[in-house]
């Protein structure tokens, strides 16, 4: 078996006791305290993620918009100079090879990727770049990144930061400097439905800044680490997809109701074959379930209508926060209004389940 | 936490604990440490009757959902109707709450066949 790559802060992980999970042949923490209390601690507090796993792929060179605007789905020519944004990157055939971020710099663009996707995308990109003037440089390896989410984060980050995160706008990021010496790049965004930064900085910056993020003042620390798990809830809470769960190559981003971040009037890779899906109507659409029971559904259970089966579940939990059984699901289009009565076959029986909009949580004003 | 020399296991980590003529049933501590927060435990009612190494119910938890295996065959007793309220009891005291089932054993030398706390602990220790 390959040995599992570790992160900059994996010394850490194994210090808090947290317990470690293979997670896109990454050795992660999957949770510290226990996935439930990671979870409340980020919707009322502020915790601390390691996401250095995820890819971080560099842009350079005269050509690298052209050439981010052939794969991408968004029209990133929108975005201005600090500006990141959310797009899918599609095969020809309108199937989603990964969803991922594309921030602006000054001379060159930074996309951030699924840990899982990052060597697929990296051979797709090389085999489409041939003939272009752009470069791609893999920073992964070299860089550490962490999600900082919650209620108090920003006050929190005001009061330690040289700058406050309080002046950058959600989807924009800065670069600065910590005491001059340690560079980072602050990004005002999340994968948790709460307020909060991501932070990427250098490898070797990274265990000092996780130690100073974390000084302790005992077990009332304002700021936790949260692992995989907590991270798993909270998105699904928030209703955001999970590539292998909402996002795959057999699905295309408008079913999954992600035409937002799709610009057909663009040509990309995969345009064609969407205006295509888009002109003949939708066959099946990305839901929202509420469920009927203290039980989880989970990815592959069958959504049924009227005995007959019309859909599959992607993602399920009871979330912690509504205290109620959610699922993500795809259904036919026809059973997919808001309201629609379903049942969910949940282990052999079967279970009511609503049609309910997305997000199921929002963050108080 | 080593698992208690006052009761068997079976390979699939549930513990079983002689208390008179019956014999209770949970899971270990090894496996709630697998499991993480459980949220839910479907079991037979009273009456039901079990199999060795078959399923007797299902324990949910945020991660995901385990099959919970009998080492004996018997009768159901009880199920801990606790749980129902508060699942995670088996949590916080899976060797002492958060027990699960009691049964009637058809045959208990079956106990016999199972691991002795040292023997579970060599293994999952």
């Amino acid at each position: 078996m390959a040995e599992l790559k570790r992160t900059p802060f994996y010394d850490y992980h194994v210090k808090s006791n947290a317990k470690m999970v293979d997670f896109a042949g990454w050795e992660m923490p999957l949770l510290y305290r226990g996935i439930i209390d990671e979870h409340h601690h980020t919707r009322t507090k502020a915790s601390i993620f390691d996401v250095s796993h995820m890819g971080r792929l560099k842009f350079t060179g005269k050509q690298a918009e052209a050439f981010l605007q052939k794969i991408c789905t968004r029209n990133l020519a929108k975005g201005s100079v600090g500006q990141s944004m959310y797009s899918l990157v599609c095969n020809e055939s309108g199937g989603v090879l990964d969803d991922v971020i594309v921030s602006r710099f000054d001379s060159h663009f930074l996309m951030v990727c699924n840990a899982s996707n990052r060597e697929k995308l990296l051979a797709w990109f090389n085999q489409h770049m041939q003939g272009l003037n752009v470069s791609l440089e893999d920073e992964t390896a070299s860089s550490a990144m962490v999600a900082i989410q919650g209620p108090k984060v920003v006050e929190l980050l005001d009061s330690v930061l040289p700058e406050p995160l309080s002046d950058i706008k959600r989807y924009h990021f800065d670069t600065q400097r910590y005491m001059m010496i340690i560079k980072y790049t602050l990004f005002r965004s999340g994968y948790t439905g709460e307020d909060g930064a991501e932070i990427i900085l250098g490898n070797s910056a990274a265990s000092m800044a996780m130690g100073y993020l974390l000084k302790t003042d005992g077990e009332n620390s304002l700021l936790k680490p949260a692992g995989l798990g907590a991270r798993d809830t909270l998105r699904m809470e928030a209703g955001m997809p999970l590539y292998g769960h909402e996002l795959s190559e057999q699905g295309d981003p408008l079913s999954a109701g992600l035409g937002w971040a799709v610009d057909l009037t663009k040509d990309f890779i995969g345009a064609d074959a969407l205006r295509k899906i888009s002109a003949a109507g939708l066959k099946q659409k990305l839901v929202g379930l509420v469920l009927d029971t203290p039980r989880a559904a989970r990815q592959g259970f069958n959504v049924l209508q009227g005995g007959n089966t019309i859909g599959t579940v992607t993602s399920g939990c009871l979330s912690p926060t509504l205290k109620k059984s959610i699922a993500m699901a795809y259904v036919n289009a026809d059973a997919s209004a808001l309201g629609t009565n379903l049942q969910v076959d949940l282990r052999g029986t079967a279970v009511n389940a609503t049609v309910t909009a997305l997000p199921f949580y929002k963050r108080p004003k | 936490m080593a698992a208690p020399a006052d009761r068997k296991y079976a390979s699939t980590h549930e513990w079983h604990k002689t208390e008179g003529d019956v014999v209770v049933i949970g899971i270990t501590q090894h496996a709630v440490d697998e499991l993480t927060d459980i949220t839910f435990v479907e079991l037979p009612a009273a009456g039901k009757k079990i199999s060795a190494g078959a399923s007797f119910g299902e324990i949910e938890s945020v991660k995901a959902t385990s099959e919970l295996y009998s080492g004996i065959a018997g009768e159901i007793v009880a199920s801990n109707a606790a749980l129902k309220d508060d699942p995670s009891l088996v949590n916080q005291d899976p060797y002492g709450k958060g027990w699960l089932v009691k049964v009637k054993p058809a045959n208990p030398a079956e106990l016999d066949a199972l691991m002795s706390a040292d023997q579970y602990n060599a293994k999952h220790g």
